[in-house]
């Protein structure tokens, strides 16, 4: 693999005039990566469909308590925990992990080392969520928020996760792209920090449970910067990458990047204990973490100026870039998942707000409209490059964008609003409690129908997909549907590989 | 910032601040709260929980009671927690010291349960409410949790002891009597058991407002 890349290297003569060398060394780049980050899409996008599946059933029952009562395996409690699950470690994290791959090959100009190596690591990861899931189902969930797959799963989990940060780190040394991008820090930074967060989790609430409430604290240090740390330096590096490489020019500001970027390591792992404000912790813990969940304030408006002032003159391209069009739509739900988040963590906000669907909402409107949005628009934009094949169906393109979006308004729009309400009748003690759960019925079957739109938009996407892969075992014909053209031809611009 | 090492180590130091501030240092301060033992009553508070109660806790945390129930009571003056009448104080660490799973909860799809012990000590009413929530709750979004009870042919002996006494439609077929199973007792065990209500030095009971 060494070798390979040194010819590779070789065949670089520079930036200047190196056009068809390029594109050859990227489409060697690309399908070095192609079996297994199409398996980390894949068994992704089954999970999501698993999720999707257990989050209509957990909403329904949320609203008619008697759907499906009699298995005791399909009790709310599970079947809402089992959806946690499947969505962050069945989908979100391994389609972060294919995006990761595909792009830090991408930036450090070199092929996948040991592809092979890397397939059988997804396996293992899957294997493991299985496990986790299941187990889930059983009755074995740990009950710890965010950590609930049982101590036979997890360690399973944790070796992949290392596994990917040791690969990644190992491409990076060998990089063939001595200038760094600002990609590359925030995808650096999330594979080092997770292993980190999830070992320390495991071993402090797992293996040898810490005494009383610091498990609390533990707890939502590790669950927050599951977002703060991992998630997010994913989706913000990926909108760093796809929104400069679409329109086809180079990031707006070099200084602001250098500053959301630290400003973001910097703050975002101190927030956790906003999820505790009015527990029974010290309260100089909380405090400090309302703080620094101010403060990032800083990494979030820097973040937005600069993707704003990058696609302006611009939006015109929203038109014909799905990738685009997820992208930007991801980019606004960060600024806004990130407002409400520092909102909600003020004492006199959390007052109302805690313990409401409020904090479901925002937890959709970030893991949801910034996240998962972000991974499809990166996805709509490496499938086409690693398979060689063109998307088939432009129709269904539009079906997903609009599903999801729609869908994911209808359920933050409303449940925000309704959790604000239900907080204020919660805190006065004359409204009866019950009568605050019948207050929340209607709202919660909105929630439903919102998830059926969501659903509607996965089950297009993932036709799309397989009909795409379908396309790969068939010769290549010109295309029919030219949607990625508008993207083909501004690539060069924007000078990244 | 093209300097792979410089990156490298801030990375690391950055998440190293918050790993030593809030797991480490929380955990040097909190991580051997012991009893605290009153020096006019030699009351000592908290206690260990009976061994029935404590194999309870297993099922609450098995059946993902945490997910709708919160076990947390938020400051006086702070929501309404206290005016709800789920506390007579606000809950402090030392409370959760002998649980083995600390689930303070983060949603109130239904109410606080710190002291639910103190505020239903009946075990009928809990047994009822678990079979089918609506029986004491109408209106509840609770899913009833038949799967912890056996319904069975009464016997030549009568109908058991500890059968439930259940009304109307909720009634069993004629000839019937539905039974809680060992796990029901345990978990109901438990319920009885919540109880965060001692006197301690940093929260104190105002003994003119216990409800």
């Amino acid at each position: 693999m060494i070798k390979q890349s040194q010819t590779l290297r070789a065949l670089l003569p520079g930036d200047a005039g190196a056009n068809i060398g390029n594109k050859s060394a990227l489409s060697e780049i690309d399908a070095s990566c192609r079996v297994p980050v199409l398996f980390f899409f894949l068994s992704g996008l089954a999970w999501l469909l698993a999720g999707t599946v257990l989050a209509l059933v957990a909403s329904i029952k949320l609203h008619t308590p008697g759907f499906l009562a009699g298995w005791e395996w399909l009790t709310f409690s599970n079947v809402r925990t089992a959806h946690l699950n499947t969505v962050i470690y069945g989908f979100a994290s391994q389609i972060s992990v294919g995006v990761t791959i595909w792009l830090m090959c991408r930036l450090c100009r070199i092929p996948l080392v040991a592809p092979g190596l890397v397939t059988v690591a997804n396996l293992f990861y899957n294997i493991g969520v299985t496990v986790g899931v299941g187990g889930i189902l059983l009755g074995d969930s740990t009950a710890i928020e965010w950590l609930e797959m049982p101590r036979y799963a997890t360690p399973i989990l944790f070796v992949s996760y290392a596994l990917i940060a040791v690969w990644t780190i190992v491409t990076f040394r060998l990089r063939a792209e001595r200038h760094l991008y600002v990609s590359q820090w925030y995808l650096l930074a999330a594979v080092l920090w997770f292993p980190w967060l999830y070992g320390t989790a495991q071993v402090m609430l797992l293996i040898e449970p810490v005494r009383g409430v610091v498990q609390a604290a533990v707890n939502w240090w590790f669950a927050h910067n599951v977002l703060g740390l991992w998630f997010t330096p994913i989706g913000l590096a990926s909108i760093y990458y796809f929104i400069p490489k679409v329109i086809g020019r180079p990031i707006h500001s070099y200084y602001l990047s250098v500053l959301g970027f630290w400003s973001l390591a910097l703050f975002y792992n101190w927030n956790g204990m906003h999820h505790l404000v009015g527990g029974p912790l010290p309260s100089w813990m909380i405090t400090v973490s309302i703080v620094a969940s101010v403060m990032m304030l800083i990494p979030v408006i820097t973040v937005a100026i600069n993707h704003h002032f990058t696609m302006l003159g611009h939006f015109g391209k929203l038109k014909h870039s799905p990738t685009l069009r997820f992208m930007v739509f991801g980019a606004v739900s960060y600024t806004l998942a990130s407002l409400q988040g520092v909102a909600s963590a003020l004492r006199s906000v959390s007052e109302v707000t805690h313990f409401t669907h409020h904090t479901i909402a925002h937890a959709h409107l970030g893991m949801y409209a910034f996240f998962s949005m972000v991974m499809f628009g990166a996805m709509y934009y490496i499938l086409p490059r690693i398979t060689q094949r063109e998307w088939p169906s432009n129709g269904l393109i539009s079906l997903h964008f609009w599903g999801v979006a729609l869908g994911i308004v209808l359920y933050v729009v409303p449940m925000s609003i309704m959790g604000f309400i239900q907080g204020t009748m919660l805190n006065d003690a004359a409204v009866r409690f019950l009568d605050v759960v019948q207050f929340t019925l209607p709202w919660l079957k909105l929630r439903t129908l919102a998830g059926l739109l969501l659903a509607a938009g996965h089950v297009a996407f993932v036709i799309n997909v397989g009909w795409l892969l379908v396309r790969m075992f068939e010769p290549y014909r010109k295309p029919v549907v030219r949607i990625l053209t508008g993207e083909a031809e501004t690539v060069a611009a924007a000078k990244l590989p | 910032m093209s300097y792979g090492p410089l990156l490298f180590l801030g990375i690391l130091f950055t998440l190293a601040t918050s790993w030593v501030g809030l797991v480490l240092l929380p955990h040097r301060q909190m991580g051997a709260l012991g009893q605290h033992t009153d020096t006019n009553t030699a009351a000592i508070y908290p206690a260990a929980r009976a061994g029935e109660a404590q194999q309870g806790a297993e099922h609450y945390r098995s059946l993902g009671c945490v997910y709708c129930h919160t076990q947390q009571v938020r400051p006086e003056g702070y929501g309404s927690d206290i005016e709800r009448g789920w506390g007579r104080r606000r809950t402090v660490s030392r409370d959760y010291i002998h649980d083995k799973t600390v689930m303070l909860g983060t949603m109130r799809t239904g109410p606080d349960l710190t002291n639910i012990g103190e505020r239903q000590a009946d075990a009928a009413w809990h047994y009822r409410h678990l079979y089918n929530p609506q029986i004491t709750s109408s209106g509840s979004i609770m899913p009833p949790h038949g799967f912890l009870f056996d319904t069975r042919t009464i016997g030549p002996a009568g109908r058991s002891t500890n059968a439930l006494v259940l009304e109307g439609t909720f009634a069993p077929p004629a000839g019937q009597e539905v039974i809680p199973t060992r796990r029901a007792e345990q978990l109901v065990a438990y319920l009885r058991s919540l109880k965060s209500s001692g006197d301690l030095p940093e929260a104190p009971v105002k003994k003119e407002e216990a409800k």
